[in-house]
């Protein structure tokens, strides 16, 4: 499949091995981070694009080793970076498909500034989010994702700070794609980054990811088999957003607010609950829904955002044929002998 | 006594306008010098900017000026004091009379000195009255009501005036030098062209200050004979205009788009500014978030094979510090120019200085050599940025170029080349489908590893910040890998020194003494020095362009003198450099750190002292 006309295709099928790397895998035996690999080797095929013209940059931490991982071109930059030398890739190759993979400090800490910034632009780049909610490569100190009162070696009597929700921040960043998804359901992994790859702009896929040696659990009021169903609101596009065992919960919008409300109750019939619309420009809906949070609500899951704006890397592009369609100056000789120039003899 | 009698002929004259920041010297001083090079004088300018934007109308901060060199002789510096100042207003008069030589011509707008300006400016008394300007030859003209009047018959006329007060001082100072106004007076045609209602204002203020210039009594005018210049083609251009061109001809020959990355700081800016004109070209500008943006996304680009360039100053280039470390590890092209500027911190953001050496020599973690390179005048920008994208491409490293804000900002006359005469560029990339391609297999000879670029089939490779295998590229800690890596990164820098210019010497290869100099301040040295050789003194001087590699032959020619001094716009950080890399020799030093250029006065003192000691 031919997702962007700038990207070359593979002319042949792809499967996985062709981006299996030889490298071994040094990540802790249980990291989420192994399925959040295998979700990308698995849907990198079915992207459809020459395999040479996948790029992954990365930062600094855990996270931040995956494009060794991966048989692709590579950039393993500097803590924080990664947008900025994404954003450089990108706009001096737009036919690459451009990939981030970046930890919650990398990207919203050290890396905070070229992250909203990149997202404001709307360059055309996808990034996985790895959000352990905690610094993992350092050993464990609280990160811009941990929640009030966490306690790690750098903060023992626990934090006194307010975590970021990332997609809160991406959308105040007037972020044009956002997707939450869990590093226990790789189908949920590869649809949102298929979606990501589908979607011109920039595309944060936040996954939900555990680090068992520093921060183990920390997402598992939501993901463990006892509350998934009843914590996670698994997003499609068109369809009413319900949840719950017995699929029966749903979401109503009352005034400005989302609600919970059971449908059979109070006289409440699928009619009344919130169809999922990823495409809406505006964006009062998708933060809604990216602000939900257990235990009063669930956890919103799936593409809550993707909407259509254009990009800066195509507006590069543009603004160079039109310079070059009407300048006289078409070389560097044109230029050093344009306008006031004068004979000296 | 008679007008104008004494024609004074001379090889230079040294003049400055200045006036209120809206008064438009700039554009005066601009007009002046183009003229006087129509006629056939060398020339060099700067731009001296308030560090305000707009300060308070009047004041001493507020004050705007423009100097201009010009002779009939090679001109290598804007000059040490001015022969000619036209002052506007009294507290420009008041910042410049420090610049002004003894005996010299101050022209001042007479209808301004006012009490309420004096109070402003910073004068207790009328200066033009309580005779302290007695050992000048002072013109009072009314400028500013000379002007209305000669707007008297105009719609709006007074209005448009106050706008046009400095080409009527323009047209005093130009009959002042003998000068032909119809060059002037096209090019105010030319700048107003899509304003005919101002240009024809501005003509007429012109012509009226040329024929007030006429009517006084000036005690002597100046005529400064047409300069021997080479023939060809030429035109006027900044250091900073000159250094965004030479980074297009670098890309345009090596075939290599060019990124500029890049964050907005004084005095660097016109970098960027003039790169975003020229997307015909196919430049790609990204203003980024930061300097670490801007450096970052150079090195992305530098990855897919552009040409990647990141300008700054001072405290960005202490920000870019860690990726010019990564660009280091990663063996990828990269030219990081530093304008610089008056440090520590934020210093003196409009004054120039040359005390970011040391942070370009060894402002990073780790063992972290790369290419260190100084411009040396507004004109040797251009090749100079050349040269640093050449090397930074053929030899897969980040080359540091510094320039500064005095050569940045300053004009000369370029000699416009053509881009087929400047040097090849044949950046070492990979081919597709290389079998033997590995990310750190090198060239024997020079050590440089290849530019494999994404997109392109069966290269697929991984780069990083992390230490990686010698050939395969993979990460490693392995201690002697570390230690062989932390070699070939040192020797291939100090391999191009092979393919750098030696140390040239102006004057005897054995005299006396050997004045040293780097970077921006190589006018003021020469002028000094060819001053002393003039006199038939043995003395001689060797500029440094090339800082790290430096030019093989330096310790040759460092022989042949009695006695080294280096001069710099620091406290000797290229003197202790040498003390390091050139044992063997007793280094003298000559610094100043004032936010000021050198003048020639006293390098020439200085040097005296040196010879009689
Ligand atoms: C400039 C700089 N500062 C600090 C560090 C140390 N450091 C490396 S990774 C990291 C935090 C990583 O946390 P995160 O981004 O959440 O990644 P994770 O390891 O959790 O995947 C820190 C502080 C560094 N490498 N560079
Ligand atoms: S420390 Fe945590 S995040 Fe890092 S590899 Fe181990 S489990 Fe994964
Ligand atoms: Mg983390």
């Amino acid at each position: 499949m031919l997702l962007n006309k700038t990207i070359e295709p593979s002319d042949k099928q792809l499967s996985k091995e062709d981006f299996v790397s030889d490298q071994m895998v040094r990540w802790c035996p249980g990291c989420g981070s192994h399925a959040i690999l295998n979700s990308v080797e698995q849907v990198f095929p079915k992207i459809g694009y020459k395999k040479e013209n996948f790029i992954i940059v990365s930062g600094i931490g855990c996270s931040s080793r995956f494009p060794y991982y991966v048989n692709t071109y590579g950039f393993h930059g500097i803590h924080g970076r990664a947008t900025a030398i994404a954003s450089g890739v990108k706009i001096a190759n737009p036919g690459l498909s451009v990939w981030i993979a970046t930890g919650d400090g990398d990207s919203m800490a050290i890396g905070g500034n070229h992250f909203i910034h990149i997202i404001r632009r709307n360059m055309d780049v996808n990034i996985l989010l790895f959000n352990n909610q905690i610094y993992g490569l350092t050993k464990g100190q609280f990160s811009p994702t941990s929640p009030v009162g966490t306690v790690t070696k750098t903060s023992p009597h626990g934090t006194i700070e307010h975590p970021f929700n990332p997609g809160e921040l991406i959308m105040g960043a007037q972020g044009t794609f956002f997707a939450r998804v869990t590093d226990t359901n790789p189908r949920m992994m590869t649809d949102a980054m298929f979606e990501a790859a589908k979607h011109d702009g920039t595309a944060v896929i936040e996954v939900l990811q555990n680090c068992i040696i520093f921060a183990d659990k920390v997402h598992a009021s939501i993901t463990s088999r006892d509350f998934r169903d009843d914590y996670q609101l698994h997003l499609q596009h068109g369809q009413p957003m319900i949840f719950g065992k017995e699929k029966n919960k749903g979401i109503r919008i009352n005034g400005t607010k989302l609600e919970v409300v059971t449908i059979g109750e109070n006289g409440i019939t699928l009619k009344d609950i919130l169809v999922h619309d990823q495409y809406s420009v505006d964006p009062g809906i998708h933060l809604m829904l990216a602000k939900l949070s257990a235990p009063e609500f669930p956890v919103a899951l799936g593409v809550i955002r993707s909407a259509s704006f254009s990009t800066y890397d195509d507006q590069v592009v543009d603004q160079i044929k039109t310079a070059k369609a009407n300048s006289r100056i078409q070389c560097v000789d044109d230029l050093l002998n344009s306008g006031d120039v004068f004979e000296i003899d | 006594m008679s007008k104008n009698t004494e024609r004074v002929e001379l090889d230079n004259v040294v003049v400055k306008f200045v006036g209120d920041s809206g008064d438009g010297m700039q554009l005066t001083g601009t007009i002046f010098s183009d003229s006087a090079v129509k006629e056939g004088n060398d020339i060099a300018t700067f731009p001296d900017f308030p560090a305000e934007i707009r300060a308070p109308h009047n004041t001493v901060a507020g004050v705007s000026g423009f100097q201009v060199h010009v002779g009939k002789k090679e001109i290598h510096t804007i000059g040490d004091l001015c022969d000619v100042l036209v002052a506007m207003n009294p507290a420009s008069l008041k910042s410049n009379i420090k610049w002004v030589k003894p005996g010299c011509t101050i022209i001042v707008d007479v209808d301004t000195f006012d009490e309420k300006a004096f109070d402003k400016a910073g004068y207790s008394a009328n200066p033009l009255e309580d005779g302290s300007l007695g050992i000048y030859n002072v013109i009072k003209a009314p400028i500013t009501s000379m002007t209305k009047k000669a707007f008297e018959n105009l719609p709006d006329g007074f209005k448009i005036a106050e706008k046009s007060r400095n080409m009527f001082a323009l047209g005093i100072t130009l009959y002042l030098f003998n000068r032909d106004p119809k060059f002037s007076l096209e090019m105010v045609q030319q700048k107003f062209a899509k304003k005919p209602e101002i240009a024809k204002a501005n003509k007429l203020a012109l012509e009226a200050g040329y024929s007030y210039g006429e009517s006084i009594e000036a005690l002597h005018s100046y005529y400064i004979p047409p300069a021997k210049i080479e023939k060809g083609k030429y035109r006027i251009i900044t250091g900073n205009v000159a250094t965004a061109w030479g980074l297009l001809a670098a890309s345009e020959r090596s075939k290599r788009p060019l990124f500029l990355g890049s964050y907005p700081i004084t005095p660097a800016t016109d970098i960027l500014i003039e790169l975003a004109k020229h997307k015909s070209l196919g430049v790609k500008i990204f203003q980024a978030e930061d300097e670490i943006a801007g450096i970052c996304s150079a090195l992305g680009a530098s990855f897919t094979g552009s040409l990647a360039i990141t300008t700054t100053s001072g405290p960005g280039f202490s920000l870019k510090s860690e990726a010019m470390g990564l660009g280091v590890m990663t063996e990828l092209p990269l030219v990081i120019i530093d304008v610089q500027r008056a440090g520590p911190s934020t210093g003196l953001p409009t004054k120039s200085e040359q005390a970011d050496l040391y942070q370009a020599l060894f402002g990073r973690n780790g063992e972290c050599p790369l290419v260190v390179m100084a411009a040396s005048s507004p004109v040797d920008c251009f090749y100079a940025a050349y040269e640093a994208a050449k090397l930074a491409m053929e030899h897969m490293t980040p080359v540091v170029l510094l320039t500064d804000g005095y050569i940045g900002n300053g004009s000369q006359l370029f000699k416009i080349p053509k881009t087929a005469d400047l040097s090849d560029i044949i950046p070492p990339i990979a081919t597709a489908n290389d079998p033997d391609y590995k990310p750190y297999r090198r060239n024997p000879e020079t050590l440089v590893r290849q530019w494999a670029l994404p997109g392109t089939e069966g290269l697929r490779h991984r780069i990083g910040g992390l230490e990686k295998d010698s050939t395969m590229g993979t990460v490693t800690t392995d201690p002697l890998n570390h230690e062989l890596m932390v070699k070939y990164r040192a020797d291939k820098i100090d391999k191009i020194a092979d393919f750098i210019a030696p140390l040239a010497v102006t004057g005897e290869a054995e005299a006396d003494l050997l004045v040293v100099s780097w970077g921006g301040t190589e006018g003021s040295v020469l002028t000094a020095v060819k001053e002393l050789q003039a006199e038939g003194k043995s003395i001689s001087h060797a500029h440094f362009k090339h800082i790290l590699p430096m030019p093989k032959n330096t310790t040759d020619v460092f022989k042949g003198f009695k006695k080294i001094l280096v001069c710099e716009l620091n406290s000797g950080q290229f003197v202790n450099y040498l003390r390091m890399t050139h044992t063997g020799f007793i280094y003298h030093q000559f610094n100043k750190v004032q936010g000021l250029p050198f003048m020639v006065t006293e390098l020439v003192n200085k040097f005296n002292k040196m010879l009689e000691e």
